[in-house]
């Protein structure tokens, strides 16, 4: 109960700051959507942060861990710590100029106005919010299952100790659903960027905490040489279990991150543009701060609390935290995921409302008509159904956080990396080469989502991939099946034939078609000038 | 030459990251594995990287563009 009752207190902070947020706001759309454009840098690093991380930095990486070992920080913490910085450094802080010189709210604004096209917008449009609302969704799930999860207590019935729960997991899912409502709903972006900077700090603080708590109970460095010595768990001290075509194909993943709305709205809402210069300095420390111990105390999980099952490995931590931590610490600790989930959901729900109004209601007429206080109702309407809605879907969704955030969201984005690329720096590229991109990354989703549908586990537990297809190279066959049924391209992961795909169709349908007006290059490639 | 310079850095930084000489790797160091010490430190060069490129690649005509705004009667109202 006392984890609950620490939890409920931060909720109560949460939801306080953004009310306070609505009162300082302006009606206009500018400000509700991108705080005016008014971030300062250290607001900024820190909210920014909070939106790209989510659960799964803390839940799924431990999850991950407890199953593959410590070579998932490599393959996700630090490969995010390379490419994240540096496409918020050239990418970024080109999105940041452009929005403040012609008022884009959103990426679809930019490539409407860049290539002078109204219909291939709406479908850059369509698909990228088919893939950011799974992403918005899992962030519930991982919600619910921490708040049902913490609030566990022990109980004898007849004689047996039995567990049971004070939040059932719809109940909170519903807290989690209600309570980023009510932050995004009245505080806009600026009540959620004020919220960013509480949640920022409590779940950066969380590995410290974890690692200190759990270390005065269990003996981290005779536990780490046990399992290399068991040649059945030595592979988790190590990275032999990784593929390393798999690892290195696994660096394309983070160019998702600038091309998630949320994460690109949010480069918008900087005051200056030298917010990015001290941002992409601290961001790869700030990941490892976060992904370091909780990859670490995964791996210590495999051994101190064995025998999880892969749907179960996520909430090692909290089955650690429960076992070796006190109470009042527990809920300080579960204060800090929830944090880590809500920071994100909070600018995912604010994103997909964004472009909701601006790139449908506004851009077909809707400001015209209703002004621009009705364009913020609509906005805060929207932010409602929205929120019911991946609630239910939430509610009716068992799969797992990883496997779902990959297959829908992180390779789709990360393939539509190359169309922002061509819009920022290419002036031959052309509306038809983003939609023939669009086209194929689209088609690829789907074509793997169906063949990972097909997947039938292998009797024999020592085959790693099941081909697909006969046709091989080098021993390595065009595609098959890892053992949780993700599909493999030449052991690889689906990002490559996506992000290369998804460049091969820009460049080759922008050189067989007309650019946009000399008027429109000059306006995003004026002379002596690189934006 | 300046650019080509941060190319090639990038690009070493980049394939540091492979680390496929600690791949199978049992050392252990303290209470950490030797590869868990490999990407920790990798993660600070990234942060070295990115104060280089801050240093010498920031692009400093952008920090014109609010200047050029605020100078602008309608701005920041577009769309």
């Amino acid at each position: 109960m006392i984890p609950l009752i620490v939890i409920a207190i931060y909720l109560s902070i949460v939801v306080y700051i953004s009310i306070f947020a609505f009162r300082q706001g302006k009606s206009t759309g500018e400000d509700f959507f991108l705080a005016s454009r008014t971030i300062g840098s250290l607001v900024f690093f820190l909210s920014l942060f909070a939106t790209n991380m989510t659960a799964f930095a803390i839940l799924g990486s431990s999850g991950l861990a407890y199953q593959q070992g410590i070579g998932v920080f490599g393959l996700m913490a630090t490969s995010s710590g390379f490419v994240i910085p540096m496409s918020l450094f050239f990418i970024g802080t080109r999105l940041w100029a452009l929005g403040k010189k012609h008022g884009h709210m959103t990426q679809v604004q930019y490539f409407r106005d860049r290539w002078e096209c109204g219909s291939i917008g709406t479908v850059i449009f369509a698909l990228s919010v088919a893939m950011l609302v799974p992403y918005m969704i899992i962030s519930i799930i991982g919600g619910g299952r921490v708040l049902h999860d913490i609030s566990h207590y022990k109980q004898m019935v007849d004689g047996v100790e039995q567990t049971f729960y004070y939040v059932e997991y719809w109940q909170g899912c519903m807290i989690v659903a209600v309570t980023v409502t009510v932050i995004v709903f009245f505080g806009g972006m600026r009540g959620t960027v004020w919220v960013n900077i509480f949640q920022t700090i409590l779940f950066l603080l969380f590995g410290f905490v974890a690692v200190y708590a759990i270390s005065r109970e269990v003996d981290f460095g005779a536990i780490v040489a046990k399992l290399g010595e068991d040649k059945t768990k030595s592979y988790l001290v190590t990275r032999s279990r990784i593929d390393p075509w798999f690892f290195w194909s696994y660096t394309l993943v983070p160019l998702s991150s600038i091309m998630f709305p949320h994460m690109s709205i949010m480069c918008l809402s900087a005051r200056k543009v030298s917010a990015f210069k001290r941002t992409v300095v601290v961001y790869p420390i700030a990941i490892m701060l976060i992904w370091l111990p909780c990859v670490f105390l995964g791996v210590i999980g495999a051994s101190v609390i064995p025998g999880l099952k892969a749907g179960e490995t996520d909430g090692i931590l909290l089955l650690m935290l429960a076992k070796y931590a006190h109470p009042i610490l527990a809920g300080i600790l579960g204060a800090g995921i929830i944090s880590a989930v809500m920071g994100s959901d909070c600018h995912q729900v604010l994103a997909i409302s964004t472009m909701f109004t601006k790139d449908i209601f506004s851009y077909y007429g809707g400001d015209k008509k209703y002004g621009e206080k009705g364009v913020v109702w609509f906005g805060r309407a929207f932010i409602l159904l929205i929120t019911v809605v991946a609630y239910f879907i939430a509610l009716y969704t068992s799969q797992n956080i990883f496997e779902l955030a990959v297959r829908f969201a992180f390779s789709g984005f990360a393939a539509m990396a190359p169309v922002m690329l061509a819009a920022l720096f290419w002036k031959r590229s052309t509306k038809y080469g983003a939609l023939a991109s669009t086209l194929v990354v689209g088609g690829l989703l789907v074509f793997f989502y169906i063949l990972s549908n097909k997947f039938v586990p292998s009797k024999d537990p020592k085959v790693v991939l099941l081909p697909i297809w006969d046709f091989a190279i080098g021993g390595k066959y065009m595609l098959s099946w890892a053992k949780n049924g993700d599909i493999r391209f030449f052991n690889m992961h689906t990002v490559v034939p996506m992000v290369f795909g998804s460049a091969i169709a820009m460049v080759l349908v922008s050189l067989v078609t007309p650019p946009p007006s000399s008027a429109t290059i000059e306006k995003y490639f004026p002379p002596k000038s690189e934006i | 030459m300046k650019t080509a310079g941060l190319v090639l850095f990038a690009l070493i930084v980049y394939a540091l990251h492979q680390d496929f000489w600690y791949f199978d790797k049992l050392n252990v160091h303290g209470f950490l594995p030797v590869g868990l010490w490999y990407q920790a430190i990798f993660a600070c060069l990234c942060a070295f990287t990115m104060w280089v490129f801050g240093k010498f690649a920031w692009p400093e005509h952008l920090e014109h563009v609010e200047a050029e705004v605020l100078k602008k009667p309608d701005s920041g109202e577009g769309h």
